[in-house]
């Protein structure tokens, strides 16, 4: 029982780092940490997390920490991973953690490299929809119509392309890849995650876990600081940012108190441009990724 | 003396002297790797690298080779492999060429800046564009700043030798190594060779000091402000200038275990005591311009091949410069706008009052035969 207690008071992501107020991607990393406790080692992509939490000579991890580039955390991961292998030391959590920059652009090759290798790796793609570190430019997990300064709003309004489908993508690299989205609006919802994709990177014959939260950015979503955790259970609510499970290829949609999509977008500087029709085609656009979803449950 | 003897006799004298068998380079390469034990093995293929790597999947088939052997999706995320393996606490090796080199260079200045001995074997070839696949030394010229060891090897025997030496070195001093060996005219070739049976009492398991280990929690690559990322970089620096002494010394120890030395470990001279002019070089053509300078007699040329090119041992080479009048420097890679990078740094080198002559040879993979080398001595 002691020892429980003492896991729970565990903080892998100490407090002090630099963070933004009301940053959605710091609780995410706290939560995380909590859940996977100290026999844990973390390689980290360059983006929001490291920099905020590994200024030298400071550093927030109170577990193992690496960092070495960009587009290369899976990589860097698997060969911890071997090298634990071979040490006979299989039981420690090794988790790989990248924005969306680092997990749907530029570390999509190395990603796709260890999933198809199927390293025991948890990897957690911090989604907060933009390139938040080098001052909000769009990546492939901005959604359309949002504005960011290399999408900005003029003649063309914001990003004209749809955000691109990570999990699918990941889920289509084999059955034995345990695949989720989160977000730091449904904590528990979140850590239940962690933990079940711990098991699974562990249990026999086990294989990737791949977990993707959303975690707005008060700045590159221009909101206010005290509405992070409101704005990402909206998300999921308007099915903006649907939240399901893949676990031995099937996929499981699960389902919110639904909310319109006009209250979510209404409250974000983001998108506070866009015209009637702008919003409908974003509707569109959601309803059809989220059947998409429920065409997957089906089989 | 050949192997094979007319009668049996001949052949059992032989085989009790223990001549060295004929091998290939990439074989005597992955046996070499597979005396120093790496844990984790990852590669991604590319001419002319492919037969070590190979050579290494063989052996780990056969569980000849125990390590975690790894088919990266690229020559980025080999390097990367190995380096969070390092960084765990495991020896790693990879291997590359060219244009994977060049895929590689983000990663080679995090590998060094994190003070990672890895070991790399770089099968030295053009660089695209027009693409070409023969030797030359642009790729390993392009990365001589990224703060790896880089040795360049002249024959089979040298490049078994030097991957066992360059762990030790690099183990001792905290940075990574590069074993140039010259594409096809090196890696592709079958020379007798002594292979080395144990490394007892001279390579010793890896046991580095700090690593990624949950019981004594570190961060490692941290973001460094200006006030301390100049030290960083000033302790790489410090690390180079050490290692000088160091490949000398591990040369010295390698030559009382194994009986073969090369040169000082940094520099090796030929036919230099009367010569008043001398040809300094990189690599396997060394032994062609040995074997011209052997053909002419009472030749006024001698050799200087650098062994080891980064760190740069300008010491020795002025010390070995002492009676010469005249260098010519045989460069196999173009540093556009400015020469090329041999000549540069030999020039920078040398006192002034050696006339120092650049000659570029064997770019793109023009043989570099005795001929040439002729024309250049005459």
């Amino acid at each position: 029982m002691k020892k429980k207690n003492k896991n729970q008071d565990f903080e892998g992501f100490a407090k002090g780092h630099n963070a933004c107020a009301g940053c959605g991607a710091a609780i995410a990393m706290r939560h995380l940490m909590k859940i996977a406790g100290a026999n844990t080692i973390v390689a980290i992509a360059t983006g929001c997390m490291e920099v905020v939490s590994t200024v030298y000579p400071l550093s927030s991890w109170e577990v193992p920490c690496i960092h070495s580039a960009f587009e290369n955390v899976a990589a860097t991961a698997s060969g911890i991973e071997l090298a634990l292998k071979k040490q006979g030391k299989r039981k420690i959590n090794v988790i790989a953690i990248a924005g969306d920059g680092g997990t749907f652009d530029i570390g999509l090759q190395a990603l796709s490299g260890m999933l198809e290798r199927g390293h025991r790796i948890l990897y957690v793609c911090y989604d907060n929809e933009a390139y938040m570190n080098t001052g909000i430019q769009r990546s492939s997990a901005t959604p359309l119509h949002a504005e960011t300064t290399t999408s900005p709003y003029g003649k063309i309004h914001g990003k004209i392309e749809p955000k691109k489908n990570m999990p699918l993508i990941v889920a289509s690299h084999g059955k034995n890849i345990y695949v989720a989205t989160a977000s730091v609006g449904y904590l528990e919802d979140f850590k239940r995650k962690v933990k079940k994709a711990l098991r699974h990177i562990h249990k026999k014959n086990g294989g990737p876990a791949y977990l993707q939260v959303l975690c707005p950015c008060v700045l590159g979503w221009k909101i206010p600081t005290n509405i992070t955790i409101q704005i990402a259970r909206k998300a999921v609510n308007c099915r903006a940012y649907p939240l399901f499970e893949i676990e031995n290829g099937k996929l499981t949609l699960q389902e919110f108190p639904e909310e319109k999509i006009e209250d979510y977008l209404k409250l974000q500087g983001r998108f506070s441009n866009l015209a009637k029709k702008e919003i409908i085609k974003l509707k569109k656009f959601f309803e059809s990724e989220y059947s998409k979803l429920r065409n997957f449950t089906n089989r | 003396m050949s192997t094979n003897g007319s009668n049996n006799g001949e052949r059992r004298e032989i085989k009790m002297k223990k001549i060295p068998r004929a091998i290939s380079c990439s074989k005597a390469i992955a046996e070499a790797v597979r005396l120093c034990k790496p844990a984790v093995v990852a590669a991604y293929p590319i001419t002319p690298q492919t037969l070590i790597v190979e050579e290494l999947a063989k052996m780990h088939a056969e569980r000849i080779l125990d390590c975690e052997f790894v088919n990266a999706e690229s020559e980025h995320s080999a390097l990367s492999i190995c380096i969070g393996a390092q960084a765990t606490g495991s020896r790693t090796f990879t291997a590359t060429s060219s244009q994977g080199l060049a895929l590689m260079h983000e990663m080679l200045f995090i590998a060094s800046g994190l003070r990672l001995p890895i070991v790399m074997v770089v099968a030295n070839r053009a660089l695209s564009a027009p693409i070409n696949i023969w030797c030359d030394h642009s790729d390993t010229m392009a990365s001589r700043d990224s703060g790896w060891l880089q040795f360049y090897c002249e024959s089979v025997q040298e490049a078994h030798d030097t991957v066992i030496q360059a762990y030790k070195i690099a183990e001792s001093v905290l940075l990574p190594a590069m074993v140039c060996i010259d594409g096809f005219t090196l890696s592709h070739v079958t020379e007798n060779a002594e292979l080395i049976k144990n490394l007892k009492n001279f390579l010793p398991p890896y046991k580095p000091c700090c690593k990624l280990d949950p019981s004594r929690p570190i961060t490692i690559g941290a973001i460094v402000p200006p006030e301390f990322y100049f030290e960083f970089k000033m302790q790489q620096q410090k690390a180079m200038l050490l290692a000088q002494k160091t490949i000398k010394k591990i040369n010295l120890e390698f030559k009382k275990r194994f009986y073969r030395s090369y040169g000082d470990g940094l520099i090796e001279t030929f036919n230099l005591e009367k010569a008043k002019k001398a040809i300094i070089a990189l690599g396997s053509q060394c032994s062609t311009i040995k074997y011209v300078i052997n053909l002419k007699k009472n030749t006024e040329f001698g050799l200087i091949r650098l062994k080891c090119f980064r760190p740069f041992p300008g010491k020795e080479l002025v010390a070995a410069c002492e009676n010469i009048e005249e260098v010519y420097v045989i460069d196999r890679a173009i540093s556009f706008g400015n020469g090329a990078p041999l000549y540069t740094e030999v020039k920078a080198t040398l006192p002034e009052k050696i006339k120092v002559k650049s000659y570029l040879i064997g770019i793109g993979g023009q043989d570099v035969s005795p001929e040439i080398i002729k024309k250049l001595i005459k």
